[in-house]
């Protein structure tokens, strides 16, 4: 059984040393937390210029999810979209974060414009970007509680945050 | 009581009290709120240094409540005199959670939250994540030519009603008002149409996993037909009331400009990265629906700067309306939504016949239809950009995440590299360029 997984290994797509899956036909690259920052370089690089999307998921309640080419999975992820207008292709990049450390590398020295994107996986899923210029709330109120798009966020649970009114 | 002077008012008449009836603190009001000072007198009295030193800096906020904002856009502006300096996009006044209250409605349901993210294209928000959805059945391959070009007409005639909307609203922040009440003339004759193929004219939920709700409407191509035969010389008339005319040549030409590098790096989409020279759109560059089989350019710019991107904007009613006439020529006949048992629920008249039917339309409707589990992202061409929506799905029946990339909230992000170096007056040109569509940025 063991010597079929590592055939199974072995036969894996890789690109810039990164496992490559996909899904439902789109391309997916599993990028660990520590080559994130050099393979979205490389990429773009290779002609993927534009950062068209980040964002967050929490995968709290799909625990045993399966990712493919032996990958870990952990209970947040960032999904990177890159553009090629060049080859006029796109590209996804998924980043395990472990629920005990969320933090990440920033894009922001490679696209700028992953700037907004980053904040507001901040606000909602509580993941910090490491040499972020302004990592600070965008959505919710500054002096809110809590990361909404968490899957353990109560809904409904929360008091009426508003000056004056009857909660 | 004495009265001096009667008033006839539809409310019997309004007798004015003699001033000598006022009591002493309504006299005060009125005598002690006036400055009764001449200028030449104040300008005497004050110590205000009129010239101020060239490196103090003063931040302003323009909004949240400023009426060419578009909404409830907040600019912190660092302004050295009359200059922009630095500035900052402060969004989230109208963040509702749309993307959290998409994982509590089921993909039947979904049209309705992400119709209303940007309101001003809402069948494209539709569109988008019916495709995301069908893209997860698999079934992407299999909806219905009828179908295929009914969405595409739709979007079309949005992207068409949106921009006229920009010229109006653009219109209005420039100084040019009659312009607002041209556009929204024109609009409101496309979203009649919606609404009697829809019956809304705005949020429709039309478009939706599998194909769309209901077939066109009987003389759906009279109507089209009439819009497209009336655009074009009101066009001409909008061309001649703002495009050569010099006070709008001066207030745009040369304004927020930005290069196609800077455009990139931010990851502007459509109208604004057009406008820097980059012939990208996608659906000429990375076709849905049945876009590589019509014929239309791609309007692209040179300066980057907001005169391009009005002149772009303008162009593409044109190029809108030239795939509409395409599309009108070859709308094939058949069903307008894909009769897959899982998605689709049975025809009206099976229900009264069949038991299962009846089951099965409830059950669709109830439960909704589960989505094998998986992740996509998909991408089409907003009126504002690339408006894209990643589904993750773990096989239930609502949406695991569902996002939404919204061109306007990262085309937002140009702004303070647009307005640097401006003039605060400009600023207003700026953002109304740009085009954002709150609704959508906070979501």
């Amino acid at each position: 059984m063991s010597d079929q997984v590592e055939q199974v290994e072995e036969t894996v797509e890789t690109l810039h040393g990164c496992p490559v899956v996909y899904s439902r036909d789109q391309k997916v690259l599993l990028v660990g937390r520590d080559q994130y920052v050099a393979v979205v370089k490389a990429l773009a690089n290779d002609g993927f210029e534009v950062c068209i999307d980040l964002t967050g998921v929490d995968y709290l309640s799909m625990p045993s999810r399966t990712l493919g080419a032996g990958v870990q999975p952990e209970r947040f992820e960032v999904v990177v979209n890159l553009l090629s207008l060049t080859k006029r292709e796109r590209i996804r990049l998924r980043v395990q974060v472990p629920a005990d450390d969320t933090t990440l590398a920033s894009l922001f020295d490679v696209h700028p414009g992953t700037e907004a994107h980053e904040r507001e996986t901040y606000d909602m899923f509580g993941i910090t970007f490491d040499g972020h210029p302004d990592m600070t709330r965008i959505l919710m109120p500054e002096d809110w509680d809590g990361h909404p798009l968490r899957k353990d966020y109560d809904q409904g649970a929360i008091p009426v945050q508003f000056k004056g009114s009857h909660s | 009581m004495s009265s001096v002077i009667s008033a006839g008012t539809n409310e019997g008449g309004q007798e004015l009290q003699s001033r000598s009836d006022l009591t002493a603190k309504e006299l005060f009001r009125e005598v002690g709120s006036v400055l009764r000072l001449s200028e030449s007198e104040a300008a005497k009295l004050a110590e205000v240094q009129t010239e101020a030193p060239e490196d103090q800096t003063m931040i302003i906020n323009m909004g949240p409540q400023h009426p060419s904002t578009h909404g409830v856009l907040r600019l912190m502006l660092e302004l050295q005199g009359e200059t922009v300096l630095r500035c900052k996009p402060i969004i989230g006044y109208l963040h509702t959670g749309m993307e959290k209250t998409g994982e509590a409605l089921t993909y039947m349901q979904g049209g309705t939250n992400v119709t209303r993210m940007d309101y001003l294209s809402p069948l494209n928000n539709e569109l988008v994540f019916s495709l995301a959805v069908e893209k997860l059945l698999g079934i992407e391959g299999d909806i219905p030519e009828r179908a295929v070009w009914m969405r595409m007409l739709l979007s079309e005639l949005n992207r068409m009603s949106s921009h006229l909307l920009f010229l109006a609203t653009n219109g209005m922040d420039i100084g040019a008002v009659s312009m607002m009440l041209y556009g929204w003339r024109e609009r409101e004759d496309v979203l009649r149409f919606f609404q009697k193929v829809t019956g809304l004219r705005m949020n429709h939920n039309f478009i939706r996993p599998g194909g769309l709700a209901a077939d066109l409407p009987a003389g759906w191509r009279e109507d089209v037909l009439n819009i497209l035969e009336n655009l074009p010389s009101r066009l001409e008339e909008y061309d001649i009331l703002m495009t050569g005319q010099p006070i709008w040549r001066e207030r745009l030409q040369g304004v927020g400009a930005i290069t196609a590098r800077e455009a990139m790096a931010l990851g502007a989409t459509g109208p604004i990265l057009r406008s820097t020279g980059v012939a990208w759109d996608l659906r000429r560059d990375m076709p849905y629906l049945r876009y590589e089989d019509v014929e239309f350019d791609v309007i692209v710019g040179q300066y980057g700067d907001a005169y391009d991107r009005y002149a772009i904007r303008f162009n593409e009613i044109r190029e809108s309306m030239k795939i509409v006439y395409q599309i009108l020529d070859r709308m094939p006949s058949g069903d307008y939504r894909i009769q897959n048992k899982k998605v689709t629920p049975p025809p009206r008249a099976r229900i009264d016949e069949s038991m299962e039917a009846l089951i099965h339309h409830f059950k669709i409707f109830t439960e909704g239809f589960k989505v094998p589990e998986g992740e996509v992202y998909v991408g089409i061409e907003s009126p504002r950009g690339e408006i894209g929506c990643y589904i993750v799905s773990d096989g239930s029946s609502t949406p695991y995440r569902m996002h939404m990339r919204a061109p306007s909230f990262v085309n937002i992000q140009a702004l303070p590299h647009m307005m640097r170096g401006g003039l605060v007056a400009d600023a207003v040109a700026v953002i109304s360029s740009v085009d954002p569509v709150l609704g959508e940025v906070d979501r």
